[in-house]
């Protein structure tokens, strides 16, 4: 993985003093709590429902042991001994005192860690898909140009002040683990006839009250030019996006407003100006950044060694888990492992102290000492030998992180919601709770097969509802929380929105309604191959409409 | 309210014109966009200096055919998190070439300064005094920068893959 050098070293130290002083000029009242608020939420610091919570940037979502070592020491110093993994693959601490700020920072700049914009309306933290380096239908290794956009974005002097928050999303595959078309820009790496690599954008996804679809912008940027085109798009929607109604600031509105052929016309106006200058990432630098992302040490391995088939045969539980968990390797002989964050009842994305203290030794016996964080909110190990894969199930077991749900209906995700955000209507982690217990029965899941269930405590949608192929979105009637239900949503290659299927249910119904739409998909999908998406495609909404609404 | 120029709280010679009434016979003067368009031929023939001030919703493009007429141009930050001007400024440094007086008004705050610098302002009327004593600290808080900046300071990849412009930097440090 990358590793800070001098520069970098410098850099993250010097951010951290700078919001030491900002700190202390609040503290000493030199800054208004209105004059403090942009700065500390460029710092990812956040004031909640009832305390600061403090969001820590993790880059394309990839960690070291000893990273996250330190993440769960902070978590038992200066928290409750427990922290929240997000769908940015960023990790939140709830409960940390204003005070204490700057020497969480320090201890984050001593891992080479920081805060930086992970809020605030400037460039946010760059995430990836989670298999990078490890998928085999893989282009290029996400986490090159991931790593390049990070430096860039790092407190850019014209983009800190923009519309509202921007976020990018790379994949190196053509497989979208990472939701590209839902965010500000998507890049997918590609391969021009000539064979070089290069990036394909995609502008304007984004989900909040207006969901949209990203276009295609550009099908192929050179390397080289990543910069300078991702300058010219930030430009034009720096000076062009709206600025009076928070709501429509995004650069999807403007994108829509304008349409992609103006939007791109413009772009390419101000890419022409200063494609080819200063901007230009020499090839040293891609050079200089590919280096840490080598392949690790892998050993020449025969795939599916006898002892690892003979626990598969004999063991369904194991069988289950790697069914569900784990993921085909590029290299034979290894294999892909992804952590449950979501035990039937949890909290989706949490994890305590103990149990990143687990992770971090188990990734770093097991994993070349390096994890990666989900925007699904679980972790996943990418290189594990097969032949090691029973006896990290049964460790992780013994943590409850061996959960065999990964993909099915108890592999929620869910925004805090009321329980800690101060723009949240109603409640999502309940429901998400409430969900994962009804179908605790994992064969029941096993049967259901891929089904991704999304929820949002409000209009924002951090909990990707859009996208869910259940999405559960929570409204305020008159005091009282309702939950409107969409299916059809997916944030994959071939992203879509959900459709709404008709009024909103209770906080005492929907997961009543919910468990009608699953029977609902098993009593029409032709076969269990076909899975609940792809029935939903086929059949629309009409028949879980009837299902739902008759009844009532 | 301070004026700082070239990093230094420093005297203004300049006046700010009101939207509308009699402007002042003498003086360096900087004037809204709208009455530069209005009264062109009489700004002109006045034997001082002459600045042009822009909202945050009027792009320097709109004035890209006159900017050899104007000795200062004044962009608006009307409240900290509009930042339009961030990249006007670039473009009028980088793309239209313009070697006047770059300068900040408006919501002018210390967290911003180094943003400011580095998008080719050189003058800002400073809201708070202690802010413009201190205006010198703002920029001086990193000495490391991702960008390339319009200065021709190096930014971290220059640093990285020209060793011997950073060993004269490294000397040129005290």
């Amino acid at each position: 993985m990358y590793r800070y050098d001098e520069f970098d070293h410098a850099f993250v130290q010097e951010r951290v003093a700078q919001f030491r002083d900002q700190v202390t000029r609040r503290l000493n009242g030199e800054l208004t709590e209105e004059e403090f608020r942009p700065l500390r939420l460029m710092n990812g610091l956040y004031l909640q429902l009832h305390a600061y919570m403090l969001r820590v940037a993790i880059p394309y979502g990839v960690l070291s042991s000893r990273q996250l070592h330190k993440l769960a020491d902070i978590a038992t110093k200066y928290d409750r001994g427990y922290a929240h993994f997000t769908t940015r693959q960023n990790l939140q601490y709830n409960w940390p005192r204003l005070e204490d700020m700057p020497d969480i920072l320090d201890e984050l700049a001593s891992v080479e860690m920081h805060a930086l914009q992970t809020s605030g309306n400037c460039i946010r933290n760059i995430t990836a898909d989670q298999y990078a380096g490890v998928a085999a239908d893989e282009i290029e290794d996400p986490r090159i140009c991931g790593e390049i956009l990070r430096q860039w974005s790092s407190l850019h002097p014209e983009f800190s002040f923009l519309p509202r928050k921007f976020k990018i999303a790379i994949t190196g595959s053509p497989r979208d683990r990472a939701a590209i078309k839902l965010h500000d820009i998507g890049i997918v790496m590609v391969r021009n006839p000539a064979g070089e690599t290069g990036c394909e954008f995609w502008v304007g996804g984004g989900q909040g009250r207006t969901p949209v679809i990203a276009k295609c912008i550009n099908a192929f940027v050179p390397r080289r030019d990543m910069l300078s085109y991702s300058e010219a798009i930030l430009r034009v929607y720096n000076m062009h996006g709206r600025r009076d109604n928070i709501y429509k600031a995004r650069i999807k509105i403007l994108v829509n407003e304008i349409g992609i052929d103006e939007f791109r016309r413009q772009t390419d106006e101000q890419w022409a100006l200063i494609r080819g200058g200063a901007l230009d990432v020499p090839a040293e630098e891609i050079a200089r950044i590919t280096a840490y992302f080598a392949p690790p040490a892998y050993e020449k391995l025969a795939p599916n060694p006898a002892g690892f088939v003979q626990k598969r045969d004999s063991d369904p539980a194991f069988a289950a888990w790697l069914r569900s968990n784990v993921a085909a390797h590029k290299i034979p002989g290894y294999a892909i492992v992804n952590i449950s964050l979501k035990p039937i009842g949890g909290i989706p994305g949490d994890a305590t102290d103990v149990q990143m203290h687990v992770a971090a030794d188990l990734a770093k016996r097991y994993s070349f000492d390096e994890l990666r964080v989900t925007h699904e909110q679980n972790l996943t190990f990418a290189d594990v030998r097969q032949s090691d894969l029973y006896d990290l199930w049964r460790q992780l077991g013994e943590h409850g992180l061996a959960t065999p749900n990964i993909g099915l209906v108890s592999d929620i995700i869910a925004c805090p919601g009321l329980d800690y955000c101060a723009l949240a209507n109603a409640r999502s982690i309940p429901v998400a709770q409430r969900i994962s217990e009804r179908f605790a029965d994992l064969k029941r899941q096993h049967d259901i097969g891929d089904l991704k269930i999304k929820i949002s405590g409000c209009i924002n949608a951090c909990g990707h509802h859009h996208v869910g192929h259940i999405g559960i979105l929570g409204v305020d009637k008159k005091g009282t929380e309702f939950y409107q239900i969409t299916l059809g949503g997916s944030a994959d290659e071939n992203a879509s929105i959900g459709e709404i299927l008709g009024a909103a249910f209770s906080y005492d119904e929907v997961v009543d309604a919910v468990e009608k739409v699953v029977e609902t998909y098993l009593k029409i999908r032709t076969g269990p191959d076909e899975n609940f998406l792809a029935a939903v495609r086929r059949a629309g909404i009409a028949p879980f409409k009837d299902a739902l609404y008759a009844v009532r | 309210m301070q004026y700082v120029k070239n990093s230094k709280i420093s005297p203004d010679e300049w006046l700010h014109a009101d939207t509308d009434g009699p402007l002042p016979a003498a003086g360096d003067l900087i004037v809204p966009l709208a009455r530069w368009r209005a009264e062109k031929d009489q700004l002109l023939a006045r034997k001082t200096r002459l600045g042009v001030r822009l909202a945050s919703s009027e792009s320097p493009e709109i004035i890209r055919d006159d900017l050899g007429r104007f000795d200062l141009i004044a962009l608006e930050f009307p409240v900290f998190r509009d930042g339009r001007a961030y990249s006007y400024a670039r473009l009028l440094r980088e793309q239209y070439g313009f070697k006047g007086e770059l300068r900040a008004v408006g919501n002018v705050l210390y967290d911003q300064f180094s943003f400011m610098h580095r998008c080719g302002f050189d003058a800002y009327e400073v809201q708070k005094d202690i802010d413009a004593q201190r205006f010198s600290r703002a920029l001086s808080e990193f000495t490391v920068r991702y960008q390339p900046d319009p200065d021709g300071s190096p930014s971290a990849i220059e640093l990285r893959h020209q060793p011997q412009r950073n060993a004269k930097i490294q000397r040129g440090r005290p």
